[in-house]
């Protein structure tokens, strides 16, 4: 079937301005198509309308012609299968066999003829499982081949791809790419994928057009575009393929750079006053930070490690230690995930853990976090940073947490509280400055060595001000102080995530897959503000896939299937 | 995980001839065997219904009879607990008769009204009872099946209620993970109530996200078209017939045994 947009555009109801307008394409039959664009081009907006769920005139206003084999894709639903972003919320049902029949009832497919479908589905997009193997218990590769299994059951000819791989790991990734590689061999199918991650596709697609909110700006063979076009497609945020980008380097180059600069582009500068933001820490000078336990890589006070950045000449293998473990064991509720798990994690530097879906990374990570208990085995922090002498961070207050151990987690919607930006960044400080209203002495001195509690870090209402408002600067939010944090892109998202940790300026801080599903930009400016951290002398721990985030962040490695 | 343990538990109370049962045959006993529980007050009936019930369940497979019982002991605890409250305020302010034991104010415990308390009790121990042991291990996908194939409910409703069924799960994962992320935000400290304010709106935003991402991906699948064909036929036979007929025995013989020792009551009399 052919597809074909003539002068097409949307406009939802709710907005003024199209999502799309002035498109025009001819997509053959088994032709595989790349779309690209900046975030607000109208990618997804196109790849509804193709699966025909956009709605109809209540929902928004259509110009232009946009058909299938000479059909509306409104009057089509069901020959077009749509894979999007979030696996888990695309599974209807709890059994693997009944998810894939799913389809086909309701396409009317006669009963008997159902399950030999099923069987042919699962098997051609590799998924060798019972029928009625538990549907939560499948990792988001998997996921997202019971999707592809659940379309093609149903006879769709044609499948759109919207960021099919932006939450999945590397090995899921591969899973999800190999999959639809499979089932478009042999052209029967035509393939229309958006993705900005576009080296996973771009061996497998015969054409890219690139999107704009006014139509397609190019169109051409991945060998005709990506080298044409490789700046502008930098600049929207799309991934260019290792081979046709002219530096061939990283976007953000992350390596040594141990200056400490004297404008902090964390958030705030010292000279303002507002908020202790430049823990400077010298890693020449060894601090007494751990007692020496009978654990067996503890060699005096310091912790033996790979230097991998190779800084520091012949002493770089010897650091102090923020956080250990000793026979850790980790898990939600009562039953452990891992146990038996020993670990150091060097000050000043940044460490990365890494391990399969399901290794326990993120368990690991919250419970170093002080935010779950540990089910067995101790997490103890340096000296320094624990309040009162207590040393493991589970018993601290929830305010005691936010000026040593600050937390990113994956869901940047999951921690937000707040009805605007600005709200959401103070937050912590306003909880800090509770504290530090019932507190009996606020005239502690300033040990440069201990960590600034309420009674250290300045935060009243015009500080708390100050402060927000330079974070807001620095991580370029300044224009968006009053939206709703709900409302912003997944980019926006995550820079305020990390705002809102950065404003209580923690000793530690801890981010769960910082980088997952996003654009070029965002990944660069997350690298960018760790580095900068970590070379202030933050310890950064990031839970991670990216492979390309380790070559630039990781000094020091844990990966979860060595422990 | 606790989610493991309940599988295994209901893996269980699974491999009984009640899966020979059209869950909605299931259903249909409960509906039996509550139903003369509205209809009377007395506590022989009730507490007979609720032993033979339990008896006739546990015999249905007597090789895993003492994790069975467990089961069935730790999901009656809610109901176990709310029977006195519910019995006390029966006995506190229930219509007296018969010998006064204690007047205060407006609280009368006397005779009949402890006869009521006793009743009441019962009474709810007996419906969640029921309800317990026909439906404990039921799948909701044989249930959806049966409810719009035999019943003959909207197809539409019934399978989108159990999608959504499918998602309260997730959205227990994200409560507990946004419970974490309020501890992290330094808000871990305040009383529940403020906590829980900034969590419902966060859940809520959760909840329509993965339900529209749900609603279009049940579309693009062709749900909603109208007619559809079920891959999974839902059936009622011999053994479904045998199973209202016990139910009904279970109903019969605790109302006789009520009626026999003069304990019988209908709820007319009290009201």
């Amino acid at each position: 079937m052919e597809i074909r947009a003539k002068d097409w555009g949307w406009r939802h109801a709710s907005r003024r301005a199209w999502a799309l307008r002035n498109l025009s394409f001819t997509i053959k039959a088994g032709e595989r198509v790349l779309l690209l664009g900046a975030s607000g081009a109208g990618k997804s907006t196109l790849l509804a309308a193709l699966a025909g769920v956009l709605g109809d005139a209540n929902e928004g206003e259509e110009e232009g012609l946009l058909t299938i084999g000479g059909t509306h894709p409104r009057e089509l639903k069901g020959h077009a299968a749509l894979m999007m972003q979030d696996p888990d919320s695309q599974i209807v049902l709890t059994r693997v066999g009944d998810d894939v029949a799913f389809g086909c009832e309701n396409m009317c497919i006669p009963p008997d003829e159902i399950w030999p479908r099923v069987d042919t589905a699962l098997k051609s997009v590799g998924l060798d499982l019972p029928r009625d193997h538990h549907t939560n218990h499948l990792s988001g590769g998997e996921q997202q081949r019971l999707v592809l299994a659940g379309a093609l059951a149903m006879g769709a000819e044609l499948l759109v791809l919207d960021e099919p791989t932006a939450n999945l790991d590397t090995v899921g990734l591969i899973q999800v790419r190999d999959a639809v590689a499979e089932v478009v061999a042999d052209r029967n199918r035509t393939l229309i994928v958006v993705e900005h991650h576009c080296s996973t596709w771009a061996s497998l697609v015969d054409r890219v057009i690139v999107l704009a909110p006014d139509g397609a700006i190019a169109d051409g063979s991945p060998t005709q575009i990506f080298p044409k076009m490789s700046e502008e497609l930098a600049a929207m945020g799309v991934w260019i393929p290792g081979e046709y980008m002219n530096s061939g380097s990283l976007p953000f180059n992350a390596h040594p750079v141990r200056t400490i600069t004297s404008q902090n582009p964390t958030g705030t500068d010292t000279s303002s006053g507002s908020c202790e933001v430049s823990i400077q820490f010298d890693p020449e000078i060894p601090t007494q930070v751990h007692k020496p336990k009978d654990g067996h890589h503890i060699e005096g006070d310091v912790v033996k490690f790979r230097d991998e950045r190779g800084l520091d000449g012949s002493d770089s293998g010897y650091r102090p230690v923020a956080i250990s473990t000793h026979g850790l064991a980790i898990g939600y509720g009562s039953t452990p995930i891992r146990t038996g798990i020993s670990i150091d994690i060097p000050r000043g530097l940044s460490s990365v853990i890494t391990g399969t879906n399901g290794s326990g990374k993120t368990t690991l990570a919250l419970t170093l976090a002080g935010l779950l208990p540990p089910l067995d085995g101790v997490v103890e922090v340096a000296e320094t940073l624990a309040p009162n002498g207590r040393s493991s961070p589970h018993t601290w207050r929830s305010r005691e947490l936010l000026t040593r151990i600050g937390t990113v987690f994956q869901s940047p919607d999951h921690q937000f509280v707040a009805s605007t930006v600005f709200d959401e960044i103070a937050v912590g400080l306003k909880a800090l400055s509770t504290k530090r209203s019932r507190a009996r002495s606020s005239h502690s001195l300033r040990r440069p060595e201990s960590v600034p509690d309420a009674q250290t870090i300045e935060s009243t209402p015009t500080s708390i001000d100050a402060t927000v408002n330079q974070l807001l600067d620095q991580l370029r939010l300044t224009h968006l102080a009053k939206a709703n944090p709900f409302t912003l892109s997944g980019g926006e998202k995550r820079r305020l995530s990390v705002a809102t940790v950065l404003a209580c300026n923690p000793q530690v801080i801890i981010l769960d897959e910082p980088t997952f599903g996003q654009d070029r930009l965002t990944w660069a400016s997350m690298v960018e503000i760790v580095a900068t951290l970590r070379d202030q002398g933050t310890t950064i721990i990031s839970v991670t896939h990216d492979q390309a985030y380790i070559e630039a962040l990781a000094d020091h490695r844990i990966d979860m299937g060595e422990l | 995980m606790t989610t493991q343990l309940r599988s295994l538990s209901e893996e269980m109370c699974r491999t009984t001839i009640l899966d020979c049962v059209n869950p909605v045959t299931r259903m249909g006993a409960a509906m039996i065997l509550t139903f003369p529980l509205f209809i009377t007050l007395d506590w022989v009936s009730a507490l007979t219904v609720v032993a033979l019930e339990i008896v006739i369940w546990l015999a249905l497979c007597p090789r895993h009879m003492g994790s069975r019982l467990r089961t069935l002991g730790l999901r009656a605890i809610p109901f176990v607990v709310a029977a006195p409250l519910a019995g006390l305020s029966m006995a506190l302010y229930g219509n007296p008769d018969g010998q006064i034991f204690f007047t205060w104010g407006l609280i009368v415990v006397s005779e009949q009204s402890l006869s009521y308390a006793a009743a009441v009790a019962a009474r709810v121990i007996a419906l969640g009872m029921a309800c317990l042991v026909t439906l404990i291990g039921v799948d909701p996908t044989d249930m959806a099946d049966g409810l719009a194939q035999v019943w003959h409910l909207p197809s539409h409703f019934v399978l989108g209620t159990l999608a959504a069924v499918r998602l309260v799960a997730r959205l227990g994962d994200d409560w507990r993970t946004m419970q974490l992320a309020r501890k992290a935000r330094g808000l871990g400290d305040h009383g529940v109530l403020h906590r829980y304010a900034t969590l419902a709106f966060a859940l809520l935003v959760s909840a329509i996200r993965r339900g529209s991402t749900l609603a279009t991906a049940m579309e693009t699948r062709g749900f909603g078209r109208g007619r559809r064909t079920w891959a999974r036929p839902s059936k009622v036979g011999v053994p479904d017939i045998i199973c209202l007929g016990i139910a009904a025995g279970i109903v019969g013989f605790g109302l006789a045994l009520a009626l026999v020792t003069g304990h019988f009551r209908w709820i007319g009399d009290v009201l």
